[in-house]
């Protein structure tokens, strides 16, 4: 048999951290192969020692069965490497076909040649089946095709191993389904794909072998055939993992969070929320499920006064918080774990410590006559990082920056968590989670609503929705389609009614 | 510690960069420095215009700095400046007060005008999100027009239409103790106002909650928001500051090195503090010392000139180059990296910063 690519015992250390501890890593012709981790294990350092991003300490890096030495991803391109990064390195305003000759743009004479290159990328489309418009701009078209565009500028460097970072992070179910396709075409004209992921679901539908990692140990290789989510799950995370929630009928009492007939703008400065109505009651998980962008973003907005109210009312424990300011919401008792970690969630140049005292700040004892006070803020940060099992280089005095996603992940939730709100609004908490962490966090949200807290939760995930929560609200362009108790219901129903398709009997 | 070895990094290449230039023009590098630094150094009185040269410099510095902690270009302290110069002038000129109180109100002047200066364009960024690189440039021409029109028509001098009144000297920021002490030098109490200053900054930045606020404002204000931090309010108030310290600046200027304000000129010191804080990676010591550093080259580049055949625009030269080193400090990085890697043979000090938070 003969092997493409070959890692040999690499080993990779950065301070505070042995990032990959010999671990290898074989990648046959014409396989799709796995690399399975929890976050943080040192999937995406073994796979930027591939791809020339970093330099091993030890260990060799065979392609073709000879020994070679990638310093930088340039090398890696003309040894037929190319990756596919989960946050797109596209120019918004260029057209596809711009997008991919950029860096190696054909020559006529002293002009670009985009005509030939278009009917290239045309002929290339239509050979694998990827259906990409060379002349589209990619502002206009769907992030499931712009990460066509990205498989494509390795198919026209004429790339023989692609390697995939998280590739279905962002897409949808239906994205999802087709990329399977486009993967699997690949293998069938010859590539050899390496595809970076902790959804077992997708090994199971995709992946030849599987290999995995453990806090930068190489647990093993197993052909994927041969081997059950269970048991895959179980090398990732070293225990036994249990992959349906556990929890008690709720016992709902008071009404924490009211919302009357909301209607909101969204950014296109057009309705993205009418008339929406729906309340949460202490000791219940309510859940908003719906396709991406059907008004989900608005309510959760409104809520946290990251957004303007059109009309309607918003009352937390009684009291109407419709247009006070967002501390004021937060010190009544509403916790956040936003959308987008990046972008709302953290400073991501600051500390961790310093990230979670984001919202306490100014409250004794971490701040007296507005000086602060760095002990206690040490002290705090510490508790939740061990409660979360946050890792990190350098504990809480790492910059939140350098952590994988998964770990800012629960930074933010610990964060949110003890502050023990009364109501906790979760938005796609499990985003970029490995089961382990999905398993904890769905155990906490649920301990959470135990407490006698009102949960409201937000998420793209049905399963997640349909597991967690003991109602449903079910979302569609903007309104409310109805509300269904979730152990009365199924994915069909739920499914049907996210398509807008209304239903008689609502709760 | 980084940023300090990559400040002192630049310098040395800077420094050499302008002994190259040196050779080039035929004189003796060796020699030119010797004079140059003796210009600056060479004995008290030199010393203390070394470091009054350096004081404006130290609150435009500081004046950028505080600003950029905040995510804000303030490119606007030329004008603050001058409106500070100018209103510390108009109180010296106007009110008949016994000296202490009447430097705390020339003082709360230049505070005040500064601050005015930038508080504007850090309220249109805050209400209507127009660019403060935009209109703090404005603000300096009307700051210049505003101080044409002021001085000849209310503060016209004696002899010149296009400067004030001289300031009586116990008017100003100097004091006889100062100058005795420096063989009479120029130096006056600008320099403690720095120095405070500098302290003062410091200490909002690292230790208070507001510094907490205008810092995560500057990093990431979508996140600062989230946490219910009122940006806008951040915006204004991290502006208002930053100009109140370029004001400062302006009275130091203007009734401590000088006695008069003209018309007609827009202080460079406005300009050089963004180089200033650029040198000292925006924190309030490093600002201090490129500060000094620059008052260094400033003030023997004439002492330099008259010795031998070098021009005095060969200190704006070395100081341009230094700018450079430091402005690409990205470069210097990068050869540190290499640098230790083949000494040491072993991490790789760039680690996974910037990358693995993508991931």
């Amino acid at each position: 048999m003969s092997y493409v690519v070959e890692m040999l015992d690499i080993r990779k250390e950065f301070p505070g951290i042995v990032a990959n501890d010999n671990i290898t890593l074989t990648l046959k012709k014409g396989e799709i192969h796995a690399l399975l981790g929890e976050n943080g294990a040192g999937k995406s350092t073994l796979m930027g020692v591939l791809f020339g991003m970093y330099q091993p300490e030890k260990g060799i890096v065979k392609i073709r069965e000879k020994e070679v030495k990638i310093t930088s991803p340039n090398i890696a391109n003309q040894l037929g490497i190319g990756m596919v990064h989960q946050h797109f390195k596209l120019v918004e305003n260029f057209t596809v076909t711009e997008n991919i000759i950029l860096g190696s743009e054909p020559l006529k004479g002293l002009v670009l040649d985009i005509d030939k290159a278009a009917k290239r990328i045309a002929e290339l489309s239509k050979h694998y089946g990827l259906n990409v418009d060379p002349h589209a701009k990619i502002e206009d078209i769907s992030v499931g095709m712009q990460q066509r565009v990205e498989i494509m500028k390795m198919l026209y460097r004429e790339a023989e191993v692609l390697i995939f970072d998280e590739p279905t992070a962002v897409l949808t179910p239906h994205e999802i389904d087709e990329l399977m396709k486009i993967m699997r075409n690949l293998i069938n004209e010859g590539k050899s794909i390496i595809i970076i992921t902790h959804k077992l679901k997708e090994i199971k539908a995709v992946a030849d072998r599987c290999t995995v990692i453990r806090r930068g140990k190489g647990i093993g290789t197993v052909t994927v055939k041969e081997t059950s989510e269970a048991q895959m799950a179980e090398m990732m995370v070293g225990r036994q993992v249990n992959f349906k929630v556990d929890k008690k009928a709720s016992t709902p009492g008071e009404v924490v969070l009211q919302i009357d007939s909301l209607s909101v703008k969204n950014n296109r400065k057009v309705m993205g929320l009418k008339n929406f109505s729906v309340e949460v009651k202490r000791g219940e998980i309510v859940g908003i499920a719906g396709v991406e962008g059907n008004g989900q973003s608005e309510i959760v907005e409104a809520i946290t006064g990251l957004r303007k109210v059109e009309s309607g009312k918003i009352l937390l424990k009684g009291k109407e918080i419709t247009n006070i300011p967002i501390r004021q919401r937060i010190e009544s008792g509403i916790g956040h774990i936003p959308e987008d970690r990046h972008r709302r969630g953290l400073v991501l140049d600051y500390t961790l410590e310093n990230n979670m005292v984001l919202e306490v700040y100014n409250k004794p004892p971490f701040a007296k006559a507005g000086l602060l006070n760095g002990a206690a803020i040490k002290k705090y940060a510490k508790s939740i990082l061990e409660k979360f099992d946050v890792r990190s280089g350098e504990g809480g005095a790492s910059i939140a920056r350098t952590l994988s996603g998964g770990n800012q992940q629960k930074a933010i939730i610990g964060r949110e968590m003890e502050l023990d709100p009364d109501l906790l609004i979760a938005v796609q908490p499990t985003r970029g989670l490995d089961v382990g962490s999905i398993e904890y966090i769905h155990k906490r949200l649920i301990e959470h609503r135990d407490k006698g807290k009102a949960v409201l939760l937000v998420s793209l995930e049905l399963d997640e929705v349909l597991q967690l929560s003991d109602r449903i609200a079910i979302v569609n362009n903007g309104e409310l389609i109805g509300t269904v108790i979730a152990s009365e219901t199924n994915e069909n129903e739920v499914g049907l009614m996210m398509a807008g398709v209304s239903k008689e009997r609502s709760v | 510690m980084r940023n300090t070895i990559v400040s002192l990094i630049s310098i040395i290449l800077g420094l050499i960069a302008g002994g190259l230039l040196m050779l080039f023009i035929g004189a003796s590098p060796i020699e030119g420095y010797t004079y140059l630094f003796q210009g600056a150094l060479k004995n008290i009185s030199r010393i203390g215009d070394t470091l009054a040269t350096a004081t404006p410099l130290i609150f435009t510095g500081l004046a950028v700095a505080f600003a950029f902690r905040t995510g804000l270009f303030n490119i606007g302290a030329s004008g603050q400046m001058l409106i500070g110069g100018l209103a510390a002038t108009a109180v010296a000129l106007t009110f008949d007060l016994s000296r202490p109180i009447l430097l705390i109100v020339m003082v709360l002047a230049g505070i005040l005008g500064g601050g005015l200066w930038a508080f504007i364009p850090g309220l249109f960024k805050a209400k209507y999100n127009v660019h403060e690189v935009v209109s703090t440039i404005m603000m300096n021409w009307i700051a210049y027009w505003t101080v044409y029109y002021v001085v000849p028509a209310y503060f016209k001098g004696e002899f010149l239409e296009t400067e004030s009144r001289k300031l009586a000297e116990e008017s100003t920021l100097r004091t006889p103790w100062l100058t005795e002490m420096f063989q009479g030098s120029y130096i006056n109490l600008g320099l403690f106002f720095g120095v405070i200053a500098v302290l003062i900054v410091a200490f909002i930045i690292n230790k208070t909650t507001l510094g907490f606020e205008l810092k995560a404002v500057g990093f990431n204000r979508h996140a600062a928001e989230y946490a219910g931090m009122k940006v806008n309010r951040n915006i204004i108030l991290s502006m208002l500051i930053s100009g109140a310290l370029a004001g400062l600046g302006g009275v130091a200027l203007y009734t401590g090195n000088a006695s008069s304000i003209q018309i007609g000129i827009l202080p460079s010191q406005g300009y050089d503090g963004i180089a200033v804080a650029l040198l000292g990676a925006n924190s309030p010591i490093g600002v201090f010392f490129a500060a000094i550093l620059f008052g260094i080259l400033y003030s023997g580049t004439g002492f330099m000139n008259a010795m031998i055949e070098i021009p005095p625009e060969l200190a704006n030269t070395i100081i341009a180059i230094i700018i450079y080193f430091a402005a690409t400090s990205v470069l210097i990085h990068r050869v540190l990296n290499k640098f230790r890697k083949t000494t040491s043979n072993a991490n790789d000090v760039n680690g996974p910063v910037g990358k693995k938070g993508d991931s």
